[in-house]
């Protein structure tokens, strides 16, 4: 094998990106936990203290429970069955309805969260609407409900490309000899289906959680006095008043123990319950006939004009006229110049900050992918492990962390584009290793040793072999990392400056000040973005769909 | 309870490709039947017709006298047994098994009895416990076909069930299939394109070809007095040559042989179909077609030649090996008789086999 070889190139390759990993995520997060047992600057755990004592900060950690499991719940209720439908029942533009669930996916969820104020907010169109002509009020949307209305459809897409990989995976002789004894409709879907797919909806259900439990601009946005933990640390950390760092370590170190046993539980029983499955032929689609089918129809396209519904009346609001902050009759490109000269460089600063992040992600990805996958080893498992800390812990987090460990020299970050380019590339880095880990499971080593036995050096064999092999799940896994940096907003927020300012930052911003138009323009842009990244990675590749 | 299956000209179409155009087949109460073809020719679908899982374009399926088309799968009581064994891996084996009789919402005691008894017969007693994962193929197909079994289904269908082991275990579990089936005398639909394994376990067998059946018959008759060129090629190993016959006398090349039937009068040129074990063979001119040894194999009980005629036509010889002589050397010149009352003589299109009605 070649693991015997004295000179082994990638072992420089396990030791560099362990030392990455050590410097820009254990050490950062170490200075997380030293400075919150620090309280004043000597040893203590008064800061831990100070959250337990006052319902005003516990109260957080009950919201963010209520928020994050509700949440959960409702995706995963939601995303099955229209898994389900899509994947057994013939619907009616069915390809068109899996790109806008895509497209829903790929938006920021503060741009939803504000989109639902615009509609059902008090002052919202829906509102106005049914108090003027009916004189009926609507349902309140801030707080609890709203978040769980924003997240549910924002989150409902990634559980839904979970199910719908599990469900082309269960062959169809499974489904048939369950119904060649009797037991078909919802008993099936319960004793047979559901089991099959359960460790897929836990994963699934675990990437929710956890981005419910970080995400920080919807409750910022549409919480008003429902706080959670993210607000609560950022708040605590960036604002004037409040301002203990000490304290905001403490939370945060609370908050990734709790993310991580959480995923460590789910690992366990998802380990227990995988089956191995390969599927000769997969569950057909089949056309329904009479209510059934009525109903499916109509559950799906509720669901999928609810889902894009905040983006593209967002858009719409960025063709009407404006005077001052508020819209008033007829359609205009106002809010586009003023987008443009008002924070035009943000645009500038995205790519610039994006495609930095992204380049580094792409090498170390592939890279990464390769050791863990051919080299197995402790180090490699390790590399592994710390891989996916990313998942855990939540962006608002890993900002505070970074600020800590790089405000002074030798490292000196804080304030420059390098901690900014960092943090987007440590937090989506995980999305492409993923992505070139699967396929290169599927590489056969065998023609990686042709190659080496005809004479080619490791690197060439690598460079001319195995790369080319690996590119395309590399490219499916880089859209979603890139895609993922173009709405990132927990940690930029606390991480940029005026000079670093992201396109996303420059939305949540514009928002909170009112300037809804010039929001509504740049998310328009970023829409736009997103549209023609995902119609140039589907031309490439020929695919349909994104996996994640 | 066993039934008889009548299938009445039955139509079937994907689209607007007709895959079966007319069939009609009625299989016996009790019997192993199988459908036997090469790949493609429509038995997995005609399989699945009865089971309730395809469409029905035209005509109808009777259990007894029984219409069955509008009925689902679950109601037709049915037993299937699938080619990748279809075992549920989230169950452990007892579970399996069980599944049918707990969707009848039978007794949990009388479950119980059941599937220990159908455990013992297919031998699977003891892995009762055990997830899928950790069973071998062939103690998967053990638990599918128990599985199907206990539910005491009217039929029992069963799509290449073999294919997916090795040969070793397909020898054994086809003894055991077959074993299972006579014991609970349950009339069973057998899918297969292996000829040995068709002969080995089936009463009768319908040979496809095109979603069109060219034979039904016991293995016997299917293998000696094939109705047609396409069965006499499928089945068994075969020379296909091309005669003239006049009266009681085939030509070949040139050589004339005697033939005890009569021909119909209007046939001249015939095709022969020659089992390799129908032609004798002498290295001396005794008569016959004359031929060269192009190579041959010792496969103990019998020797295999391949000789090459006159006309540059290759053709397969079986001897039963002899003792004490050295078998021909290549290049050796052999001459060929022909066993001329057992060989079939078919129209020059294949269609019609003219040696079967004797004198017509
Ligand atoms: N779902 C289907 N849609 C269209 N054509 C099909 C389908 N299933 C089978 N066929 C076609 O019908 C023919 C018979 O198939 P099948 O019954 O599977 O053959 P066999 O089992 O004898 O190999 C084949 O030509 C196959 O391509
Ligand atoms: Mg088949």
């Amino acid at each position: 094998m070649i693991e015997t070889q004295k000179k082994d190139m990638w072992k420089w390759v396990i030791y560099g990106s362990l030392i990455l990993y050590a410097v820009f995520l254990l050490y950062p997060l170490l200075s997380l936990l030293v400075k919150s047992v620090l309280p004043g600057g000597s040893f203590g755990f008064s800061s831990f203290g100070k959250f337990f004592a006052n319902k005003f900060y516990y109260g957080t950690v009950i919201n963010s429970m209520l928020v994050t499991f509700s949440v959960t719940i409702c995706t995963v209720l939601l995303a099955v069955p229209i898994a389900y439908i899509l994947n057994t029942i013939k619907i009616k533009f069915s390809s068109t309805i899996q790109i806008l669930i895509l497209l829903s996916s790929v938006s920021a969820p503060f741009i939803g969260a504000y989109a639902w104020i615009l509609l059902l907010g008090r002052s919202g169109v829906v509102t106005q609407f049914f108090k003027q002509t009916f004189n009926i009020s609507t349902p309140d949307i801030y707080g609890f409900t709203g978040i769980l209305v924003v997240l549910t459809l924002q989150l409902c897409p990634l559980v839904y490309m979970y199910v719908s990989g599990a469900l082309k995976t269960v062959d169809s002789s499974l489904i048939e000899a369950s119904e060649s004894m009797g037991c078909t409709g919802i008993k099936k879907m319960l004793k047979i289906v559901g089991p099959l797919i359960l460790p897929t909806i836990l994963a699934g259900a675990l990437l929710v959680f956890m981005r419910a439990l970080a995400d920080f601009g919807t409750p910022m946005l549409i919480g008003e006095g429902f706080r959670t933990i993210p607000v609560l640390i950022f708040t605590e950390f960036i604002s004037e008043m409040g301002e203990d760092d000490s304290f905001a370590a403490a939370v945060s170190v609370m908050v990734v123990v709790f993310a991580t046993s959480v995923f460590l539980v789910q690992k366990l029983i998802a380990k227990r319950k995988a089956y191995k499955m390969s599927s000769l032929r997969p569950m057909q689609i089949k056309e329904e006939k009479g209510i059934k089918n009525v109903l499916a129809h109509l559950f799906v396209y509720v669901y999928i004009l609810l889902a894009i519904l905040p983006q593209l009346y967002v858009i719409y609001t960025s063709f009407l006229k404006t005077s001052g902050k508020i819209f008033v009759k007829g359609y205009s490109l106002q809010s586009y110049a003023a987008a443009f000269s008002k924070v035009g460089d943000s645009i500038i600063n995205t790519f610039i900050l994006a495609l930095s992040a992204l380049a580094i992600i792409i090498v170390l990805a592939i890279l990464i992918a390769y050791v863990t996958v051919r080299r197995p080893s402790a180090l490699t498992n390790l590399l592994d492990v710390s891989t996916m800390l990313p998942y855990i812990v939540p962006g608002s987090i890993l900002g505070i962390a970074l600020l800590t460990a790089f405000n002074k020299p030798p490292l000196l970050l804080s304030a420059t584009a390098i901690i900014m380019i960092l943090s987007f590339a440590i937090r989506r880095l995980p999305y492409t290793i993923r992505s070139s880990c699967a396929i290169l499971h599927q590489v056969s080593i065998a023609s990686e040793e042709a190659a080496i036995s005809l004479g080619a050096g490791q690197f060439k064999t690598f460079m001319r072999i195995t790369l080319p092999a690996m590119l395309p799940g590399v490219l499916s896994g880089a859209v979603l990392s890139w895609l993922s940096i173009l709405t990132e907003l927990s940690a930029s927020i606390l991480l940029y400056t005026i000079a670093t300012r992201t396109m996303t930052i420059a939305i949540y911003t514009e928002v909170l000040r009112g300037n809804y138009g010039t929001a509504a323009a740049l998310s328009s842009i970023l829409s736009f973005i997103t549209v023609i990244t995902l119609l140039i990675f589907f031309r490439l590749t020929g695919k349909k769909e994104l996996s994640m | 309870m066993s039934v008889r299956i009548k299938f009445k000209n039955i139509l079937k179409k994907y689209g607007n490709t007709v895959v079966i155009p007319d069939l009609s087949l009625d299989i016996k109460e009790g019997e192993f039947f199988t459908l036997l073809g090469p790949s493609g020719c429509g038995k997995t679908t005609l399989l699945r017709m009865a089971a309730g899982f395809n469409s029905i374009e035209g005509g109808e399926i009777y259990f007894n006298d029984k219409l069955i088309n509008n009925l689902s799968p679950g109601e037709r009581n049915i037993g299937m047994v699938f080619q990748n064994y279809a075992i549920f891996p989230h169950m452990n084996v007892f579970k399996n098994v069980a599944f049918g009789l707990t969707n009848r919402k039978v007794p949990k005691q009388k479950i119980e009895e059941a599937v220990n008894k159908i455990l013992e017969i297919v031998q699977i007693q003891e892995y009762k416990d055990r997830m899928p994962e950790n069973l071998s193929g062939g103690q998967q197909q053990r638990v599918a076909l128990a599985r199907a079994i206990v539910i005491e289904p009217d039929v029992l269908l069963m799509d290449e069930p073999l294919s997916n082991l090795d040969a070793k275990l397909r020898v054994d579990m086809r003894n055991a299939i077959k074993g299972i089936q006579r014991k609970f005398g349950i009339t069973t639909i057998y899918v297969t394109h292996d000829q040995e394994e068709a002969m080995a376990v089936s009463d009768r067998i319908a040979i496809m070809n095109k979603g069109i059946i060219q034979q039904v018959d016991v293995p016997q008759t299917i293998y000696q007095k094939p109705n047609n060129l396409f069965v006499a090629t499928f089945i068994g190993r075969t020379n296909v040559l091309a005669a003239k016959v006049s009266k009681n006398t085939l030509i070949l090349n040139g050589c004339e042989f005697t033939f005890g039937k009569t021909l119909p009068s209007d046939q001249t040129n015939v095709l022969l179909s020659i089992r390799p074990e129908e032609f004798f063979i002498s290295n001396e001119n005794k008569g016959g077609l004359k031929g060269k040894i192009e190579h041959s194999v010792f496969l103990g009980l019998n020797t295999h030649y391949f000789i090459t005629l006159a006309n540059g036509q290759e053709v397969e010889v079986i001897e039963r090996s002899k003792h004490g002589t050295a078998l021909f050397a290549p290049k050796t010149e052999v001459w060929l008789n022909i066993d001329t009352e057992n060989i079939n003589i078919f129209d020059k299109a294949g269609l019609r086999n003219l040696s079967l009605g004797g004198n017509v």
